[in-house]
């Protein structure tokens, strides 16, 4: 027996150390398929509207600010950049350049939602919410421009959601790295933290050219 | 004596005391238990409501209930037997006390996450009752848009977000079997050792998981819909209501098969045991349960023949629907083949696991009718429908989770059932079902709608022989209830292994102790090995 077993993250139901990261690992995969199938849904919808009202889809999506969206999209990046070095500081038992990286990773995401959150009250100012006073200038197709700001406020809003559950959890890490529960013997949850926080990343990769850009070559 | 003895050594069920130990347990047993609890509510509960449609159909004016009520009894009837009873059922109460003890684990990989489960289904259950309180839900329990969203005037945003939640249940229950079975088994459990009630619970979970979140998106659209009018199902702005049919049902077609295929896994269980023989073609069962979830996802639009779907889609679906007969007979061919030579014993659960093999074969056979465009278009929405899926749901999967249920009960209990009583059950389940639902397929081929409150005078001999049946089929399902209830207190103790099977769970004391093994095991034969556990029998009594 290595001296592992002893540790007292070891849950009781399992043998090993690495039994336990091995399935907390698979179990956050199948967490993250069972949300690409949550996804999946929505892109699906997306995919058959855009295809049927391609042109007043192209219109409503050329009226959200590419730039803000854009500058968005590096500030997810970068916290993406920064939760790596935090499961690297992990890995190492740097327990201050833990709490340091993921101070910024949260940082980046509140940025983000912050971001998010503006660019969500130019649409309210705009009248570009679906609804009884719903107006998109230069066409008469009211009812598809409306179908793509209610993907537009759906997909978004179910993903600012995923990103309020990951700060929550960033904040959890934090909580546990400055006790300084961490070590390069165990860092799962910091590791399967990431793995949720990268996916999250992963589907405003695919939200913002599908929504911010499908109709930029027009200008 | 051997009470006292019993009572003497620990087990789960007296590890601790008190009801806090049971709410904040993290033994897969007893959430086990707690779920067999919630789901035995929720069975009699829709029950209710099924006999009061039964009593309301007896004459042909009806005259017990209003149609506005009786769209809210078929309606509360589906939506509890299906996402509270019937989707848990067999995984979340034997598959979550035995898969742990098949494989030879202490417990899932997630103790916590599978308490949580437990608690979503009851508080997912707490929405769908509110909403029955508060005054009901009409809308039939595929909750089909433009009714649903813009002119029912009753509970289904309560109902809806009750089966979101439930929904989160099924998949984390899902989750955690597949970490487990991948990472939990003891040392020589390789994957075709693997008792097949375990091979087809991983079946199960896949499609939990793949499954459930898309109709968890699709309800969070509908909700939105009906409170904020996003438009995503309605044509006037270019939405489509037939999109929110396929996204249903890509979730809820392969429901079935959660409902279904732990039944199947129960059977091969059973056949075994009760002929001692190794299942028949063991590899071709273990895959065929995998073939089966697969091709699961692949045959939703069978139920849109008529939804305006293209003939070529409609055509290609029939197909698909088709090929899943393929494995579906394989299973019921293989335990046939289980079964010849076999040496047989009549107990209770092999006559509740031939009884399945009638009611499966029926409805199987009758689901290629409704699966052929042609004569789909003829039963589409009668009785006919309603009697083939009730004899896989009901038929299938309840015949052979009360069968898995009295075969595991001396290992749940630590105690023996009432044989006489328990063969009685069987039997008056089995012909209380046939006397229900067969008459159905001849109303429905009659062209009697489905959830119609009236009916003309013709019909009403079917209707009573179905009302009779149903009163029968109660009285049998109550029997089972009083009879295990009687036997917590007074049933003959039963030893770690009262069937003479070779599954790891026959190996610990009834009931077991709360680490499942005093020692974990290590497995060197195959399952349904008898040969081998007689000689280890024999090597003990040397």
């Amino acid at each position: 027996m290595s001296s592992h077993t002893e540790l007292p993250e070891l849950q009781e139901q399992f043998e090993t150390p690495t039994q336990q990261k091995e399935a907390s690992t698979l179990g956050m995969w199948i967490f993250l398929v069972t949300e690409v199938m949550f996804f999946g849904g929505l892109f699906l919808a997306y995919t058959i509207y855009r295809r049927q009202f391609a042109g007043a889809f192209g219109l409503a999506s050329n009226t959200l600010n590419v730039v803000i969206g854009a500058a968005n999209t590096a500030v997810l990046i970068c916290s993406s950049f920064t939760m790596v070095m935090a499961v690297r500081a992990a890995q190492i038992g740097s327990r201050k350049a833990l709490i340091v990286f993921l101070i910024l990773t949260i940082l980046f995401g509140g940025v983000f939602l912050g971001v998010k959150a503006y660019e969500w009250n130019e649409k309210f100012a705009e009248h570009h919410v679906p609804g009884p006073t719903f107006h998109l200038e230069g066409t008469t197709a009211q009812g598809p421009a409306q179908l793509f700001f209610s993907l537009y406020f759906t997909m978004t809003g179910l993903h600012a959601l995923h990103m309020i559950v990951g700060e929550g959890l960033m904040l959890f890490l934090l909580w546990k790295a400055y006790a300084g529960k961490y070590s390069p013997s165990y860092y799962t949850p910091v590791d399967i933290g990431g793995l949720y926080w990268h996916f999250v990343d992963i589907i405003w990769i695919f939200l913002f050219p599908l929504l911010y850009l499908i109709a930029r070559h027009q200008h | 004596m051997i009470t006292e003895a019993i009572q003497e050594r620990e087990t789960y069920l007296n590890a601790s005391y008190g009801i806090k130990s049971w709410l904040l347990t993290k033994d897969h047993k007893r959430i086990g238990l707690l779920y067999l609890h919630t789901i035995t509510f929720f069975f009699f509960l829709g029950g209710i409501f099924a006999t009061l449609i039964r009593l309301q159909l007896l004459t042909p004016k009806g005259g017990l209930v209003s149609a506005d009520t009786y769209a809210k009894l078929f309606t509360l009837h589906g939506v509890i037997m299906i996402f509270f009873f019937l989707i848990p059922s067999i995984p979340a109460t034997l598959g979550n006390f035995f898969l742990p003890l098949m494989i030879g684990a202490k417990d899932l990989a997630f103790p916590r996450i599978n308490l949580l489960s437990w608690y979503l289904l009851v508080i997912g259950g707490c929405f769908a009752m509110y909403a029955m309180l508060a005054g009901g839900v009409d809308t039939g329990w595929t909750f089909y848009v433009p009714y649903s969203t813009n002119y029912s005037n009753t509970y289904v945003i309560a109902t809806g977000l009750g089966i979101f939640i439930a929904g989160f249940s099924s998949i984390l229950t899902g989750l955690n079997f597949i970490v487990t079975v991948h990472r939990m088994r003891a040392p020589g459990m390789t994957w075709f050792r693997l008792p097949l009630f375990v091979w087809a619970n991983y079946a199960t979970a896949l499609i939990q998981v793949l499954g459930t979140p898309v109709i968890a998106v699709t309800l969070i659209l509908l909700i939105g819909e009906r409170s904020l009018h996003i438009g995503i199902f309605d044509p006037a702005r270019g939405g489509d209501p037939v999109l929110f049919q396929h996204l249903f049902w890509f979730y809820s077609h392969p429901a079935v098969y959660i409902m279904i295929l732990p039944a199947l896994g129960i059977m091969s269980e059973l056949v075994s045991v009760f002929s001692k023989k190794p299942v028949f073609g063991y590899k071709v069962v273990a895959f065929s349960s995998v073939a089966i979830a697969v091709l699961g996802f692949l045959v939703w639009g069978h139920h849109m023949f008529v939804s305006g779907q293209s003939v070529y889609a409609g055509l290609v679906f029939s197909f698909l629907s088709y090929f899943v007969a393929i494995p579906s007979a394989i299973k019921v061919f293989n335990w046939t083949a289980t079964l010849h030579k076999g040496s047989i014993s009549y107990a209770t659960p092999m006559l509740y696991a031939f009884g399945f093999i009638g009611l499966f074969t029926v409805g199987g056979l009758t689901g290629l009718f409704v699966a052929c465009l042609g004569v789909d278009v003829h039963v589409h929405d009668t009785y006919f429908v309603v009697a083939h899926f009730h004899y896989i749901m009901v038929g299938g999967t309840i015949m052979a989770y009360l069968g898995g249920l009295h075969y595991w009960w001396p290992k749940i209990s630590g105690r023996m059932y009432p044989e006489g009583w328990a063969k009685l059950s069987a039997l008056v389940i089995y012909l209380g079902f046939n006397l229900t639902f067969f008459p159905q397929f001849i109303l429905g081929y009659l062209g009697m709608p489905r959830r119609y409150w009236n009916y003309p005078d013709e019909f009403q001999v079917l209707h009573v022989m179905s009302t009779a049946g149903a009163s029968v089929l109660a009285v049998g399902y109550l029997m089972p209830l009083i009879y295990f209830m009687w036997s917590l207190r007074y049933g003959p103790i039963a030893g770690p292994n009262p069937w003479g099977a070779t599954g790891l769970e026959w190996r610990t004391s009834s009931p077991p102790p709360a680490h499942n093994f005093d020692v974990t095991p290590i497995v060197t034969t195959d399952a349904y090995d008898y040969a081998a556990l007689a000689a280890m029998e024999e090597a003990k009594v040397v």
